[in-house]
């Protein structure tokens, strides 16, 4: 039993808006798998719920007019991992969101709630951050668009307006994003399973015509900082280089200059340094493998 | 047709895979109040007040004591046989709640509530005040001078310390020529994680005070209850149903005392402690973290002219189990490999930690560590093959120890290794991996171990037995000992089988311990179970027996000694005849107008035998140098557990200790806040017990040496599995890398730096 | 404080049920209180060691952090309707005692549930992929030797496949 103040449930975005202009104190449930537990553990205990988990809209995969795809906020990780257009056009955030805890988890943890907590370690973030994903958000004034790095503003808080009744409604990949584009995602984790990512490591890459040069790597970390980043330096080191060992060790190395990893009990900032160099080329290298480079 | 020795399925594995099998939970009714504990919040510290007034104005709050409203009566908690010699009981260091609270968690006042959501919500109002008192942490550390006294009466915080003295140490030292090799090793604290937290619930009948309670000792449970509330023990009745896991943990009294003294409070109603797997990490025992220094002085051909060890056993808050881990993993030490010159320092020391207790291996896993790493130490740097080295001075065929009188009968340790290397392609291996240089590299090691069975004769050991027949000639057993997953109720059935004449299946287990019903026995530990209640099994099997073939006399007119049981009828055995089946002569006995007689035996066994119980581990793996990564790619255990009973359970349990000594080699640990005490990673996801991807194949297998003193050819597996397996990994990442790391688990943290240290990053 | 209640429907294991249930339940909660389905089990009750699982419309659930209200409409199954009505064993219990992967018994239920789930994709996965598939399930007393020997041994047999010609 929850130590729960009162369970507000929303069928439809427009009940779930009206629910959160109505109830501005209560904090939004979509899958459970985090605000339970908080719940649990006190942290949130006594708070009111808006439960959006009945809004069957907000669920499954699809491309969009704009050729965008669109990712339904609900969409479970399982579900992500499993839909033929993530497999066809980026594979890679099927791969990384395969790696969230086990497999109860991936059913019910949802791609809104892994974005919509802030934190740093999400599977699915640092991958969205290396594709240039937007968020989109609807609130009383309609829907509001947001590139996933301003989304996240500090850890534990990404930019909602509650005011506005504001929840997290899809992520989209836009085409001029994923068109062309391979990547390959790297847990760094202390077990196989049940785990949360010491740092993950997302690189994805274009590659020219001939597969001879890079024409545009990007790359994206979590546990790197704070909150869920891009290595610039590390992609500008990259563009427009040959597909050649030397670009990849250029790459790897220059990811220190953009992160900010910190000492704590679960890892010492030296070694998550380590780990993100070297993460940082083996995903550059299976990225550039699967564009059809050879190194 | 035998009955022992064969893969019979579980007696209770139809009812725990349909999920019919009834645990703690599964039977405590329904309007059981709940109990929620208010755990300290500083490490070390006198409470000086604690106020309840906010908490008690919740709704549905019923009652709430703090430690200033127990009863002034320190009691043991350890699940150990009690001594009726005062200078051999367990230390009695602590109340039901605490004024003194010696670590972060430790019990300061109880909520009792009509459900939990109301006693979580006046848990977290009650307000404490703490007069905080400085605190330790470190094992060695808390010996110093001036450090923080975490119990009055154990100056320096050192609740024991023993010492082993065999030959002359320092005159053997002399001896010229000899290579003095030393190393420090450390273990870590880890818990049991059994799936089923503790649990138990309370009620009061007819004056007396009935738990029903997930433990591995009833009768044990129900002293320590006795002396908690300082109530006569016949007052107390502790029902133990089936149990999800144990593993050492609930081989102690955790909190039936106070959940029997707080249902006293509530005018006997029924209330419910269920203990939270943040609390079973914090709250309820670890193993002891124990830091051993070895000095060993080696001729060139490898022989021990004299060794030293020392032992430094960190015991946490209170006593529980104390001394008797660290003793045990010293006095392992000098007969894995025969030494004529032995020194050894055991010592336990109290520190603001969880507290540690037993837990499977009991100082043996701890012990093996610094052994076994020790050898191959001597190994790389004296030049010789491991897997040769051992074989050539581990304990030889024959070898007796005085104390315990336990003999070496076979060559086991030989056959095990031999087995295991022919497995894992030791010898070819090894060859192939020395001396590699890139990224990836493979690695191969092993260790050995021994474990005693049972306690005695540091301790009582004792089993009785009770058996009842049934009009359809089969028969209802009832041991103390308790069946808490390792199979001990499919055992105990076909050995009773064996001995009657009968089938497995006609034997009922009464697998639930209840203090009022079954003969006493202390329980589940020590590996004792196969063992002694074999003994108590065998006896009372036999003295059935012979109640039935006198019956069976008078029935047929057949003397006694022309008569047996085979198969479930009576038969003559001159000739073979069946005269009549079990069945139809237990009904006749019962029912008979001229003389009814109930069948039933019932004995004690007093043990006064122990048996060495042997085996290895051999490991493979690959380590990722740049990414500070172990892979385990392949690993097996051999075991000579004597003759056994069912092999497909001793295969089955030798899995599970191998998945615990993977986990403690490479992942698990406790950590401590070093500013507050307090546990960091007290949950399963940042606690990293293995998962299934986390394992390769396990291998496990076996050399059935009839054990000579056993009832029934059996000795100790149980704990054994766990014993040799972080020092087959930790050698086989020396020979991968050539790096010996001196501490598990041995994580990507531990790697990184002692690959910086050594040059390999 | 006011009681929130809500009436659901739901399937449970192939039969329509109705009941009130407390807003603040859990589904472990309501199956185990309302339902007596003690097959389901507690061992963490924050979705890390896997004992509460059920199915859910088909997928794997740890029970334990999904609210009971989400139930309504669903079709939940749990190891209890796993049992054929004389007694019959399904033939992945059958695999579990065959293969010697029960041993305290208490995270079986779970483990079975999300065999379940494996077995009824009709697809054949590698080692590897059960081990995935399987690793939601905590166990301290089997380092899953024989429960992924057991899973296995029943995805061939539904395959009609011998074992040994496995991958």
């Amino acid at each position: 039993m929850y130590d729960m103040k009162a369970l507000y449930e929303a069928f439809s975005v427009e009940e779930a808006v009206a629910l959160r202009l109505a109830h501005p104190e209560a904090k939004i449930i979509a899958g459970g798998s985090d605000v339970l537990v908080q719940m649990r553990e006190g942290r949130l205990a006594g708070m009111e719920l808006i439960s959006i988990y009945g809004i069957d809209a907000l669920r499954g995969v699809s491309i969009d007019e704009e050729e965008n795809i669109r990712i339904g906020s609900l969409t479970s990780f399982s579900h992500i991992t499993k839909d033929p257009i993530i497999q066809k056009y980026i594979n890679v955030l099927g791969e990384a969101v395969d790696q969230v805890g086990g497999p109860q988890i991936r059913n019910i943890g949802t791609i809104g709630g892994n974005t919509c907590n802030g934190v740093t370690s999400a599977d699915s973030a640092s991958t969205l951050h290396a594709w240039d994903a937007i968020v989109e958000l609807t609130g009383k004034n309609g829907v509001r668009r947001q590139s996933i790095r301003e989304f996240y503003i500090k850890a534990g808080t990404v930019d909602i307006r509650v005011e506005d009744g504001e929840i997290q409604t899809a992520i989209l990949i836009p085409k001029e994003s994923y068109e062309n584009c391979f990547g390959y995602y790297h847990k760094y984790a202390m077990r196989n399973a049940m785990d949360i990512a010491t740092t993950g490591c997302s690189v994805n890459v274009v590659l020219s015509e001939d597969k001879k040069t890079i024409v545009r790597a990007r790359i994206g970390y979590g546990v790197a900082g704070p909150i869920p980043m891009r290595a610039e330096s590390a992609e500008a080191a990259a563009n427009g280089q040959p597909v050649h060992m030397e670009t990849v060790e250029a790459f790897g190395n220059a990811v220190l200059n953009d992160i900010r990893p910190r000492d704590s009990w679960r890892a010492s900032k030296a070694f998550r340094e380590h780990i993100a160099v070297e993460m940082a080329k083996r995903c550059l290298i299976e990225a550039i493998l699967r564009a059809g480079g050879e190194l | 047709m035998s009955q022992i020795g064969k893969s019979v399925p579980r007696v209770d594995s139809y009812d725990k895979v349909t999920g019919r099998t009834q645990y703690c939970d599964d039977l405590a009714p329904r309007n059981a109040l709940v109990v929620k504990i208010k755990h300290s919040s500083v490490a070390h510290g006198y409470v000086t007040s604690v106020d309840i007034s906010e908490a008690l104005k919740i709704p549905g709050v019923v009652k709430i004591l703090t430690c200033f409203d127990v009863p002034d009566l320190p009691f043991p908690t350890a699940g150990h046989p009690w001594s009726t010699d005062p200078g051999h009981q367990d230390v009695a260091d602590r109340l039901l709640l605490n004024r003194h609270v010696r670590y972060y968690g430790d019990e300061v006042a109880a909520v009792v509530a009509e459900d939990e959501v109301a006693a979580m919500q006046a848990v977290r109002a009650i307000r404490v005040e703490y007069e905080e008192l400085p605190f330790v942490l470190d094992v060695r550390k808390a010996m110093e001078e001036g450090q923080p006294q975490i119990h009055e009466e154990y100056p320096g915080n050192v609740l024991a310390h023993s010492t082993l003295k065999v030959g002359n140490y320092e005159a053997a030292i002399q001896e010229p020529g000899l290579t003095k090799i030393e190393g420090w090793y450390d273990t870590p604290t880890v818990q049991h994680c059994h799936i089923e937290n503790h649990i138990c619930y309370a009620y009061e009948e007819n004056g007396r005070v009935v738990v029903v309670s997930s433990t591995q000792i009833p009768h044990i449970v129900r002293r320590c209850v006795g002396q908690a509330l300082g109530i006569p023990w016949g007052k107390v009745r502790i029902i133990k149903p089936y149990i999800g896991g144990g593993f050492g943990n609930k081989q102690d009294a955790l909190y039936e005392p106070l959940c029997a003294w707080l249902c006293t409070q509530v005018g006997g109603r029924p209330v419910k402690l269920d203990v939270s797997r943040e609390e079973t990490f914090v709250s309820n025992r670890v193993r002891h973290a124990i830091r051993t220094h070895i000095i060993s002085w080696v001729r060139p051909d490898g022989s021990f002219a004299a060794r030293k060890i020392e032992c430094f056993s960190d015991q946490g808050g209170y006593a529980s189990h104390g001394h008797g881990i660290a003793a045990k993993g010293m006095n392992c030490f000098h007969q894995l490999y025969p030494c004529a010159n032995v020194e050894g320092d055991a010592w336990t020391v109290y520190t603001n930690k969880a507290v540690a207790g037993a837990m499977r291996g009991y100082g043996i896993p701890q012990a093996m560590f610094a052994v076994e790493a020790h050898t191959d130490d001597i190994c790389r740097q004296m030049g010789f093959h491991p897997l040769e080295y051992r074989m050539k001075y581990l304990m030889p065929q024959g070898y007796r120890d005085d104390f315990s009188k336990n003999e070496n009968y076979y060559d086991s340790f030989r056959q095990c290794l031999d087995k295991g290397k022919a497995y894992i392609d030791f010898d070819r291996k090894y060859e192939e991996y020395q001396n590699q240089t890139g990224n990836l590299r493979r690695g191969i090691g092993c260790a050995a171990f021994w474990y005693n069975t049972a306690v005695w004769p540091i301790s009582l050991e004792s089993s009785s037995c009770r058996m009842v027949l049934n009009q359809d000639g089969s028969v209802q057993l009832q041991v103390g000992e308790t069946e808490i997953g390792q199979g001990a109720d499919t055992v105990f059935a076909q050995m009773a089988a064996e001995s009657l004449g009968i089938c497995y299946r006609d034997v009922h287990v009464v697998s639930c311990q209840d203090t009022d019903v079954t003969p006493f026995g202390t329980g589940a530990y020590a590996s004792r179970q196969t063992y002694a209640a074999g003994f108590a099994i065998r006896q009372t099997a036999e003295k059935l027996k012979r109640e039935i073939l006198d019956y069976a006399c008078e029935l047929t007119r057949q003397a006694v000694f022309n008569l047996d049981i085979i198969d479930g009828e009576i038969v003559r055995i001159t000739d073979g005849r069946v005269l009549m089946t079990l069945g139809d002569l237990a009904t006749e006995a019962l029912y008979s107008l001229s003389h009814s007689r109930h069948l039933q035996a019932e004995s004690t066994y007093q043990i006064k035998n122990n048996a060495y119980s042997f085996g290895c581990c051999f490991a493979e793996v690959e380590v990722d140098v740049k990414l500070c990564k172990v892979r385990l790619v392949d690993i097996i255990n051999v075991h000579d557990c004597g003759k056994l009973m069912n092999p497909a359970l001793a295969e089955a349990q030798v899995h599970g200790g191998m998945s615990m000594g993977i986990g403690y080699a490479l992942s698990e640990q406790l950590l401590f806040d070093a500013r507050t005490g307090r546990t960091l990673n007290n949950n399963l996801l940042d606690y990293k017990l293995s998962t299934t991807m986390d394992h390769p194949h396990l291998e496990a297998q076996f050399i059935e040496n009839f054990e000579p003193t056993s009832a029934y050819g059996t000795k100790a597996l149980g704990e054994p599995p766990a014993c040799p397996v972080a020092p087959a990994i930790r050698n086989a990442i020396l020979q991968a890398t050539g790096v010996g790391i001196d501490r598990i688990p041995i994580t990507p943290h531990v790697l990184f730096a002692r690959f910086r240290e050594e040059g390999l990053l | 404080m006011e009681r929130q209640f809500k009436k659901i429907k739901f399937w449970l294991n192939d039969r329509e049920v109705e009941t009130m249930v407390d807003v603040r339940a859990s589904l472990t909660d309501l199956l185990r209180n309302d339902f007596r389905m003690t097959s389901v089990k507690k061992g963490c009750e924050v979705g890390e060691c896997g004992a509460c699982n059920v199915l859910i419309d088909g997928e794997c659930f740890n029970s334990c952090i999904y609210l009971a209200v989400w139930a309504d409409g669903k079709h939940i199954r749990t190891l209890e309707g796993l049992l054929g009505p004389n007694g019959e064993l399904s033939d992945i219990q059958e695999a579990f005692i065959e293969e010697t992967a029960v041993q305290c018994g208490f995270c079986t239920p779970g483990f079975l549930m999300t065999a379940v789930e494996i077995l009824e994709s009709g697809k054949e996965y590698t080692d590897d992929e059960l081990r995935k598939l399987l690793s939601g399930h905590l166990c301290r007393c089997t380092g899953y030797e024989n429960v992924v020997r057991a899973v296995k041994k029943t995805m061939l047999r539904r395959l009609g496949k011998a074992e040994g010609e496995e991958k």
